[in-house]
């Protein structure tokens, strides 16, 4: 008698649909970024022109918005939404209108944008920095998807209220508190940015305004643009804590400090931003010293997470019978891709961070500035820790959101991926650290500027961020035919989306956690007191205005 | 005199469960040492230029 | 909130640590002016090339050992008040370098110094260096300004 193998999704079908729809735009995001990134590196080896007509700083901008912001905010998003299905129960009707509204008013906009980048009518870099101007389009695209992406914001603040309405006084599935947490800091980050677009930008574009304020759009973005970072790593935390555990068949070392380090991370991650503009003009140095120091502040929460993270390892692999110093580490699951992509991309961390308490060390900043290093920093961050773990979490998220199973032979093509990917970030990354710090800039073409020996020996650190480019671009094409096999062709089957589960002896969570009130007052407050002083300092202090340029 | 048999007992839960995290300790530390020696080396790149 | 004991010692020592790295570079800049680059001066960017003292870029000396070097940044030229833009400094000087952008945002880099800031149309920004380790320094520009961002450079030599 044949036995029919049964597809079943892990979470309700109209969930998973959302989720994976945001899985297709990403993956796509990612492989039209990582190409980019390929021709940059190999354009600045010297060697190579860029097919098509297309300037080096045109690619950057596609690879800036397709990676550091389409890949990651619809990965993100479609991963929360997915998460907090799974944990907290099915979405509503109405729920579900609100987010699919916002799904394509992301896309839109980022079809949107991309036409203009495309056209070279917004070469302008992802940070589309003042004075220099772009077609409106390129504005009008990204404010689709800022405010698309707040109304998947209230999708999840609606779930989860309701989830508490319906268990009053029980604790909140820790998913869905740590998705709230993270969309709660987009929400108040987006502000800045999205009103620097409409008040700023957008009119000038259109030609409504004559000038602009340079240093006010700046200080609005990189308000902004510091919790942007803390979006992208969050989610990982959030895998680490409550995935990684059930997947190494361990248990959560403490729900209670992985609810305060979120709440710390909400609170440090925002009235930061001057860390960014360290060596800018016209911000008062006091000031720059006062969000130095919730910078440093912003890094307790982490090392929060290192230790609970090695708890948890140790922990599983002395119940497994490890012995010793490290022999628990032996009794971790190396074989097991959701567990390796993710852990590579916690050690990576830890040069990532500390490179980035480096770059925030007040006059130190001035060593790095705008080098590659910055460069090297943010690929070991966002592009191995985050990425890898948002890899990671895709083999088992997608087969359990499509139906499909993630297979013996995929577990060793992603464990192939993760080395590759490992090996040319390191290569890359190593190469772009040492060349900032011989003071190479980052964001530029081949040059060799006045043809002083200082830039003649950077280029060897160019030719291997080729190497190690190239290696990467090997890496993306491997997981984009992973993810296009477990989205569609691998077997049928139940894939299980690990949740991981506190020890029994664990203690009582406290309640104030779910204090909202109290913890976004407190956010405000901080946000107004690092920022209300010089903001109108910047303001009433302010030079004429620029006009835009458009020199692309 | 030596400890009544309860009391020593609980000592020796006390040791088990500092020795169930002695590797992680030893790892944060090391992460420690990292972040100091890294900061120290640019800092002093710093100082020389 | 229970808390194991090497948690605590790690979190302090971490704490410890970070506020030891805050205390360094406090000193640093409030007590031994070491500031980063912060000016609040203001100027008009459509002016600047036509007003004192960006119409006159270039190398000034103004006391025993110690100079001032006013640049003009634009896209895509740094205009160092010399035509081969050289500008030879004496090993130990200490030079006032002010400079500005008289159209978009350009970055102010002297590779392998601490000479790193943002020129912002509207600003002047100022830095004061001592040169103390001899060579040739490229002046390049590392904030995206349009196409020819790559081409924009200039030296400074710092001879004995």
């Amino acid at each position: 008698m044949k036995k029919t193998i049964k597809s079943v999704r892990s979470i309700a079908t109209p969930d998973a649909k959302l989720a994976m729809a945001h899985m297709y735009v990403a993956f796509a995001a990612l492989f039209i970024g990582a190409t980019c990134g390929l021709l940059q590196t190999l354009e600045r080896s010297g060697k190579f022109t860029i097919p098509g007509g297309f300037n080096y700083y045109q690619i950057l901008t596609v690879h800036g918005v397709m990676l550091g912001l389409v890949l990651t905010t619809f990965f993100i998003l479609g991963f929360m939404l997915a998460a907090q299905s799974k944990t907290a129960g099915s979405y509503s009707k109405g729920e579900l209108r609100l987010a699919w509204t916002g799904f394509w008013m992301m896309t839109v906009g980022v079809v949107v944008t991309s036409y203009f980048i495309l056209i070279n009518k917004a070469t302008v870099l992802y940070t589309f920095y003042a004075p220099m101007m772009a077609h409106p389009g390129f504005y009008i695209g990204l404010v689709l998807v800022i405010v698309g992406s707040w109304l998947i914001g209230f999708t999840v603040f609606k779930r989860h209220s309701r989830w508490r309405k319906e268990n009053p006084g029980k604790k909140t599935p820790l998913l869905s508190y740590m998705a709230v947490i993270t969309l709660v800091m987009w929400q108040i980050a987006t502000l800045g940015v999205a009103a620097s677009v409409l008040i700023q930008f957008l009119p000038m574009s259109l030609g409504i305004t004559e000038t602009i304020d340079v240093l006010v759009s700046r200080t609005l973005f990189w308000y902004f643009g510091h919790p942007l970072v803390y979006f992208w790593l969050l989610p990982a935390y959030m895998a680490w804590y409550a995935i990684i555990p059930k997947i190494i068949g361990g248990k959560i070392f403490s729900d209670t400090l992985a609810r305060l380090s979120f709440v710390l991370l909400l609170l440090f991650s925002i009235p930061v931003g001057f860390h960014h503009q360290l060596t800018e003009p016209g911000i008062d140095p006091f000031w720059k010293y006062i969000q130095v120091i919730l910078t440093m502040l912003v890094v307790i929460p982490s090392l929060m997470t290192a230790f609970s993270l090695f708890a948890t390892f140790e922990a599983r692999g002395r119940e497994l019978g490890g012995k010793g110093l490290f022999g628990w580490v032996k009794k971790m699951p190396w074989k097991d891709v959701r567990f390796l992509a993710p852990f590579i991309g916690m050690v990576l961390f830890i040069p990532g961070g500390a490179g980035g308490i480096i770059n925030a060390s007040n006059q130190m900043n001035q060593v790095v500035h705008n080098t590659i290093w910055v460069t090297g920093h943010f690929h070991l961050t966002a592009a191995t820790t985050v990425i890898l773990t948002f890899f990671g979490i895709a083999y088992w998220l997608i087969p359990s959101l499509t139906g499909r199973k993630l297979t013996a032979s995929l577990n060793r093509w992603g464990i192939i991926q993760t080395i590759v990917w490992t090996v040319g970030m390191l290569i890359m990354s190593g190469a772009m650290h040492w060349q900032g710090l011989l003071g190479g800039p980052r964001r530029s073409a081949y040059s060799e500027y006045a043809g002083n020996a200082d830039t003649m020996a950077w280029g060897p650190y160019q030719m291997a961020q080729a190497v190690g480019g190239t290696i990467l671009f090997i890496g993306m094409v491997i997981m984009i035919v992973i993810f296009i096999r477990l989205a569609f062709f691998a077997p049928k089957g139940e894939e299980e989306f690990p949740v991981a589960t506190l020890s029994h002896d664990a203690g009582e969570t406290p309640k104030v956690f779910e204090n909202w009130k109290l913890w976004i007052g407190i956010t405000l407050l901080l946000i107004l007191f690092a920022y209300t002083i010089p903001f109108i300092d910047i303001i009433q202090n302010a030079p004429p205005g620029s006009p835009g340029f458009k020199l692309y | 005199m030596t400890q009544a048999p309860m009391e020593e007992h609980e000592k020796d839960v006390e040791k088990e469960e500092e020795n169930e995290f002695k590797g992680t300790f030893i790892a944060v530390m090391l992460l420690g040492l990292f972040l100091i020696a890294s900061w120290v080396g640019v800092w002093i790149l710093f100082l020389i230029r | 909130m229970n808390m194991h004991k090497y948690e605590k010692i790690w979190l302090w020592f971490g704490t410890v640590t970070l506020l030891v790295f805050l205390t360094v570079v406090g000193i640093s800049a409030f007590y031994m002016g070491n500031q980063p680059p912060s000016c609040a001066v203001t100027i008009d960017p459509a002016k600047a090339a036509k007003e004192a003292p960006f119409n006159e870029p270039g190398l000034k000396q103004i006391g025993d050992n110690e100079y001032q070097l006013t640049v003009l940044a634009s896209a895509f030229h740094y205009d160092v008040g010399e035509p081969d833009g050289i500008v030879e400094i004496p090993k130990g000087a200490t030079v006032h370098i002010s400079a500005t952008t008289s159209d978009v945002i350009h970055g102010f880099e002297l590779a392998g110094t601490n000479v790193n800031m943002m020129l912002e149309p509207g600003y002047i920004s100022t830095y004061t260096n001592t040169f103390k380790n001899e060579g040739t320094f490229t002046l390049l520009c590392n904030e995206y300004c349009g196409t020819g961002h790559q081409t924009m450079a200039a030296t400074i030599k710092v001879v004995d």
